[in-house]
């Protein structure tokens, strides 16, 4: 493995060197000035290259190969998107800039907002959000903000499905309201009559993935709303699956008043520690006085006065903004549903290969991604979920989503993208046949998988109960 | 004295004068996985048959704790903070906590209906 940077430290070793000083000096209050000189590496320009160009050789991304990470939406970022985002006019703007003279990124701005009102059936959005649960939290502001303004104080709860993602409810709590948990039903829908039972004048909303994270489209969406929309709560729609129905149905019409989109998964920004991420939020009419200041609207700023206030410092993370509209425009409405089509196509074409060989945790048609359960192979082999994603690490492919959703044993949950060709889909279902007749032939070879990789096989349990977070020096 | 299961895979050990014992069930520790954290109620804490008391974190998820009984917590397993695995290694003479308080046996399981119950899973 490769050595810290810290550990390449040289002491008086320097990557530039600074002209002779030549300034008055002045001296710090005490209160400000630090004490003694910060830990940094002590190196050379090359040494940094050198260092950092080994660990990128480690990192796994979807430009290196086949990521079908469910729940999470790794599809290919085309690289037109960033050729739009170092355009000057964009990359060398101030956010403190007089926005007479930044009329172009208003532009932008707003024009997104509305494609994405248009997308999602919702009547306004905010892009400050920096990531999908920024953006959850921000909608359970909203919602808090809209009870509130009514004088409903009596609404301190947050109904979530069994099968949702876990930043449901932590972002219901870190809004300060009460979990309630709701069962699926045997199709992997929200069990409706559990739903009536729960229901009541002290829940402020419920929150949904539509398709769930069985990759299901729940066919009661529209009783579920009503119920909810009768017992005077709020319908909160969590983005993360909206991949699925671009073009198809929205959100607003099945009756969500507020929804989260992840533009790093369904509009092709880039992910995770490549991000940064962007989060918009987007309400009904009835939520739109509670939006965060700073919002865009029609080229304007908004002045709300019931708003919720800033959730972050500016417009959001406005490049990531930038990519997000630049793959909107260059597919079009037709193409986003197009592209919708051809991931639940893909989905439903690897769900086909691979329904003898395993499980398929909830059968029938699939949307954009499905759940393998690896209960039997692990009953009659030993060998579980995580070891078969150990083993596909060996041969250069990210392994899927495993362990989730929760309600299904030894999960592997597989979304491959509208991106990927038949001959990657091929590929993959291979190798899965592959590591399924090793388990069988050598389990104990798969038990100390992968071999190949930088670092081998993980003790995750030890790591997990005697972490050590700090490197000695 | 009599152990109970709640069908979300707690135990609790009931018996008369005595306060209620509670843990988690085999199956639960064998469907958790390795437990690597285990958040445990504090002192005094009011609990509330049906509703959370605490959380398990294993290498695979975090887990609700469901409390099999309402009432005030009276004493905490401090050994689990820094051995959470006694809880794989041993889950029935392993507690978690023990609760002053009342419980509804009508909504448990005797531990026969349990593990039959366990077969299915």
């Amino acid at each position: 493995m490769s050595k810290l940077i810290f550990e390449r430290s040289v002491k008086n070793r320097r990557g530039i060197t600074l002209p002779e000083f030549d300034c008055p000096e002045v001296i710090l209050d005490h209160e400000y000035a630090r004490s003694s000189s910060p830990r940094l590496a002590q190196v050379a320009e090359v040494d940094v290259v050198r260092h950092y160009m080994e660990l990128s050789r480690y990192a796994f991304g979807v430009d290196n190969g086949f990521y079908p990470l469910g729940s999470c939406t790794m599809k290919y970022n085309p690289k037109l998107n960033e050729t739009t985002a170092a355009l000057e006019g964009f990359n060398s703007i101030h956010p403190t800039q007089d926005p007479s003279t930044v009329k172009g990124a208003m532009s932008l701005l707003s024009n997104l907002s509305t494609s994405l009102c248009e997308i999602t059936g919702m009547d306004g959005f905010t892009l400050q959000p920096s990531a999908g649960a920024h953006g959850e939290f921000t909608g359970l502001l909203l919602i808090h903000a809209y009870h509130s303004d009514r004088k409903d104080l009596k609404r301190t709860k947050v109904i979530v499905p069994d099968s949702a993602h876990g930043t449901n409810p932590a972002s219901a709590n870190m809004a300060g309201y009460t979990i309630i948990n709701v069962p699926s039903n045997e199709l992997g829908g929200v069990d409706v009559e559990a739903l009536k039972g729960v229901l009541s004048d002290e829940v402020a909303a419920l929150m949904l993935t539509n398709p769930n994270t069985l990759g299901l489209f729940d066919p009661n969406i529209e009783e579920i709303a009503a119920l909810v929309h009768k017992a005077g709560g709020l319908l909160y729609y969590d983005g993360a699956n909206l991949n699925a129905i671009m073009g198809e149905v929205r959100p607003g019409d099945m009756g969500f008043d507020v929804v989260h989109l992840n533009l790093h998964k369904t509009f092709s920004t880039p992910h995770g520690g490549g991000g940064p991420g962007s989060g918009p939020v987007g309400v009904k009419k009835h939520l739109m006085p509670y939006l965060p200041k700073g919002t865009i609207i029609d080229e304007h700023f908004v002045e709300n006065e019931k708003t919720i206030g800033r959730v972050r410092s500016y417009y959001g993370n406005f490049l990531v903004n930038v990519r997000a509209y630049t793959y909107i425009l260059s597919l079009g409405s037709n193409g986003l549903k197009e592209a919708s089509e051809m991931a639940v196509l893909n989905a439903n074409y690897m769900m086909s290969q691979l329904k003898e060989a395993f499980t398929v945790a909830y059968p029938g048609p699939c949307m954009h991604e499905f759940v393998l359960s690896l209960q039997d192979l692990k009953d009659k082999t030993g060998i579980s979920a995580k070891d078969i994603c150990k083993g596909l690490l060996d041969y250069k492919v990210h392994p899927p989503t495993m362990y989730f959703p929760l309600i299904v044993h030894e999960a592997l949950m597989i979304e491959p993208t509208e991106t990927e060709s038949k001959e990657t889909m091929d590929e993959f279902i291979k190798i899965l046949l592959e590591l399924k007749d090793k388990a069988y032939s050598d389990p104990d070879y798969l038990k100390n998988a992968p071999y190949t990789t930088p670092i081998k096989r993980v003790d995750d349990v030890l790591a997990a109960r005697h972490p050590i977070l700090k490197a000695e020096m | 004295m009599k152990r109970l299961y709640a069908n979300t895979h707690e135990w609790v050990i009931v018996e008369e004068g005595k306060d209620f014992v509670v843990g988690i069930s085999d199956y639960a520790q064998i469907a958790l996985g390795d437990i690597v954290f285990v958040n445990s109620p504090s002192l005094g804490d009011k609990v509330t048959q049906g509703e959370s008391f605490g959380d398990v974190e294993s290498v695979k998820a975090v887990s609700d704790l469901i409390s099999p009984v309402s009432g005030k917590v009276v004493a905490v397993n401090d050994a689990l903070l820094n051995a959470p695995e006694l809880l794989n290694s041993d889950p029935l003479n392993t507690w978690i906590m023990k609760v002053s308080g009342s419980v509804n046996e009508a909504e448990l399981l005797d531990e026969a209906t349990y593990l039959a119950l366990d077969k299915d899973h």
